[in-house]
């Protein structure tokens, strides 16, 4: 066999300029969907064979500059100069040209060797605009190579090309790069010089590069440099400031702004060469779409259409596999439940692990629906329209336009809602978006309010429902409004957002887009679920040798005597007797069972921190039903069933409660406290998730349950100082 | 005149660019620039933000943010 030489291509581009596009069409399905390291920035990396070479595609963030704000745009950097990928292929949207062209001359100036894409140049074309590709080539002394990323061409030719380039080992001619003013150039070479007398040994990165980044103030290049030259840095630092004073002073305005302007200059001279538009009055279908989607009359009422609908199938289609994915889970429990013998192995299997991890795999339809819709509104170039349309509303809380759509979804799960912060791009706006989504009820809770409020409240529950749902939102704007102004300080992203044109998804894309965050939903879920939910078992079932205050099992014993007396002397109909047995048998082991809780070792938690639920008059009960339902709040009502030794879905849990302390008020302060309390553990994983730190994670816990204990606290006490 | 003052379906040409060093910055990457010409599409439903078409592109931006651009040739 061939040794077969590899290489590394990274793929840069403008948003929108058709680049995963171009990723998907390269490597097809053999792509592997992770994280940047320490964000939460998709990262798409994808294997190819392609004559006789080896090639890794790096898919990087969608950016406009290489300029360090947003974390897109350091990833994007710092990629290309710390892991020095072979070839970097520069994908240009042909019909704009001139911004394309911005981010390529900041990859010139890296020094690293770029490939310019001409991507959607027959789009362009019929807009009436044509491009030279040779002139471009020369000028920039880049290959330059036509593709349409969405018919699957060209791509073997830039490949071809790309490969060719990284084979070659040209160096990059200076003349060719941006070339600024006599002013800016004079302090160029006065720091480039002090910076190459100062630092003997190679600079990491190009030496013109980094003396420009001295100049624009760009603090991760000064920390290299501090990192490199150590005590020797604070004199480059001062000539840099000096420079920077003396330049400021000279243009009356900022070093970097006038870069970018004359970056912009070069870019100007260049594209009077290369680009003609001949101004075709052209149809745009685009502007026509946009002229009903975001309408000053029918823009929101079908907005609202759009969320109502993937609601819908979300939820209504999703229950169906629902279905049959409990069904198989029960069906799996059941016949292992016959299969295996009575064991501490065996409850740990059933009731920790396959319980737990069922609870959470039921979400994976409601999830890929989801990601299915949100994926057709990012393809699409709607999401950035339903952005435009709510911004205003969300800018009141301090968010961006974008933080609307998962906040509406965690209605129905928290899970997926914070996931889907993956599509706001600035980093504050994403953690205060996850911060606030678990006040947004989730689908779980209902049931828990449809028993306490339909058992307390009779013909008002309806009521007292949607107030619990409001409750919610308020305490969500007012946190929004509260963290902005202290913890997540600082201004707003700008929001200079593009709204690209609109296009027809394509369904590979879509698939390729659902099924990859889906993955990294069972994926990283799995773990965290697991362990947690084998924790509240071993909680819930140890420790094993109860002293019960009853002889259950002799009572049990006693009962299915008597009953086999009267089954032998034929006196009733046997069927009849044996229901009677069942009845009573169950109604044994289900009081057996709640005294198994009260003194399992999660039953003496509830009691022990039963002083910190009494002020919000909530029982022992209650607080355990809470406890457990961090793991899925599914089972807080569960939970109180059996502590109850009540059947679930019956009118005894009903009279159970109503025959217990609890009185409506408390079951008021309950409810509020279920609406607020921590989030459940597939909520509190992604939240660590997504986030990235566990920091966050506490906090939103520690946040949560607190807001949830004063708000039932205030509740309760005022209520009963009402007299209520 | 500021950008933020002008009606839908007016044009006119950028002169210049203000605010903070960030925001500026990002507006000039976007290739909103001095000297270029731009044309109003629409306001939000809610008047904010503003959409504008750049050289053939949309962009939105918000009604605190266009006015630190000064216009002028408003046509």
């Amino acid at each position: 066999m061939i040794h077969q030489k590899s290489f590394t291509i990274a793929l840069a581009g403008n948003p929108n300029s058709g680049k995963t596009t171009t990723f998907n069409n390269i490597t097809g399905t053999r792509q592997k969907v992770g994280n940047w390291p320490g964000v939460t920035v998709e990262k798409k990396e994808g294997s190819v064979n392609k004559f006789g070479y080896d090639l890794t595609i790096i898919d990087l963030p969608g950016t406009y500059s290489l300029t360090p704000f947003s974390i897109e745009e350091i990833i994007a950097r710092n990629f290309v100069l710390e892991e020095c990928p072979d070839v970097v292929i520069d994908i240009i949207d042909s019909s704009n040209l001139e911004r394309s062209l911005y981010l390529a001359t900041q990859l010139r100036e890296i020094d690293c060797k770029v490939i310019f894409a001409l991507n959607m140049a027959d789009l362009a074309k019929s807009r009436g605009v044509k491009i030279n590709a040779k002139k471009l080539s020369e000028l920039l002394n880049v290959p330059v190579v036509f593709t349409i990323g969405n018919k699957n061409e060209g791509i073997n030719n830039l490949l071809k090309e790309a490969i060719k380039l990284a084979e070659s080992s040209s160096e990059i001619p200076q003349e060719r790069k941006v070339r600024y003013n006599r002013d800016i150039e004079n302090s160029i070479s006065k720091l480039q010089n002090l910076i190459e007398q100062q630092i003997a040994e190679k600079l990491p990165y190009n030496t013109r590069w980094t003396t420009i980044k001295l100049l624009e103030d760009d603090k991760i290049v000064k920390k290299r440099i501090l990192e490199k030259a150590g005590a020797k840095a604070e004199k480059i630092f001062q000539e840099a400031l000096s420079q920077r004073l003396y330049l400021r002073d000279r243009f009356d305005d900022e070093p970097e702004i006038i870069m970018t302007d004359e970056r912009y200059g070069f870019i100007a001279g260049i594209i009077k060469e290369v680009h003609t538009t001949s101004t075709k009055e052209r149809i745009d279908i685009s502007r026509n779409i946009d002229l009903v989607l975001t309408n000053r009359f029918i823009g929101f009422p079908i907005f609202f259409i759009f969320i109502w609908a993937m609601f819908q199938a979300t939820f209504s289609f999703g229950a169906y596999p629902m279905d049959w994915i409990d069904t198989g889970v029960s069906f799996l429990s059941s016949t292992l439940a016959g299969l295996l013998p009575e064991s501490l192995f065996k409850d740990l299997l059933l009731n920790g692990i396959i319980a737990g991890v069922g609870s959470v795999i039921i979400f994976l339809p409601n999830i890929m629906i989801l990601f299915f819709f949100i994926a057709i509104f990012e393809d699409t170039g709607y999401m950035a329209r339903a952005a435009f349309l709510m911004d205003k509303i969300m800018h009141l809380i301090g968010l961006h336009g974008k933080s609307f759509i998962p906040m509406l979804m965690g209605f129905g799960c928290n899970v997926p809602a914070i996931i889907a912060a993956r599509t706001l791009e600035s980093d504050k706006d994403r953690i205060l978006t996850i911060l606030i989504t678990p006040f947004m009820s989730c689908s779980a809770k209902l049931p828990i309010y449809i028993v306490l409020a339909g058992t307390f409240f009779g013909v008002r529950a309806g009521t007292v429902i949607f107030s619990i749902y409001l409750v919610g939102i308020v305490l969500s704007i007012l946190t929004g409004r509260l963290f902005r102004s202290t913890l997540l300080k600082g201004a707003d992203a700008p929001f200079v957002m593009e709204l690209p044109p609109y296009r027809a998804p394509m369904i590979k894309s879509l698939l390729i887009h659902m099924w990859d965050r889906s993955k990294m939903f069972l994926k990283k879920m799995g773990g965290i679920i697991l362990i947690g939910s084998v924790v509240v078992w071993a909680l819930s079932a140890f420790p094993r040798n109860i002293e019960y205050s009853f002889d259950y099992n002799g009572e049990i014993e006693k009962i299915k005597a008597s009953y086999e007396t009267e089954i032998k002397s034929g006196n009733v109909d046997n069927k009849i007797l044996e229901k009677k047995k069942d009845a009573d048998i169950l109604e044994i082991s289900r009081a057996q069972r709640a005294e198994q809780i009260e003194k399992s070792y999660m039953g003496r938690m509830g009691k022990t921190i039963s002083p910190l639920f009494s002020p919000l008059g909530i029982d022992w009960r209650g607080g355990v039903a809470l406890l457990t339902g961090f793991v899925a709040k599914e089972i807080v009502v569960s939970t109180m069933a059996v502590l109850h030794a009540a059947e679930e879905e019956s009118d005894a849990l009903k009279n159970a409660l109503l025959s217990s302390t609890m009185t409506p008020l408390s079951a008021l302060s309950m409810m509020i406290f279920v609406l607020l309390y921590l989030p459940c553990l597939a909520t509190v994983a992604a939240i660590k998730r997504e986030t990235g730190s566990f920091k966050w994670m506490f906090f939103s816990i520690t946040y949560n349950t607190s807001i949830a204990w004063f708000a039932a606290f205030f509740v309760y006490q005022g209520g009963k100082l009402l007299g209520a | 005149m500021l950008l933020s003052e002008m009606k839908e379906g007016q044009t006119a040409r950028i002169d210049t660019v203000g605010g903070n060093s960030v925001l500026r910055r990002r507006i000039l990457e976007m290739g909103i620039l001095k000297g270029t010409e731009i044309y109003i599409e629409k306001y939000a439903p809610l008047k904010d933000p503003l959409e504008l078409i750049i050289k053939g592109c949309h962009i939105s931006i918000r009604v605190e943010e266009a006015a630190n651009i000064t216009v002028d040739n408003v046509k």
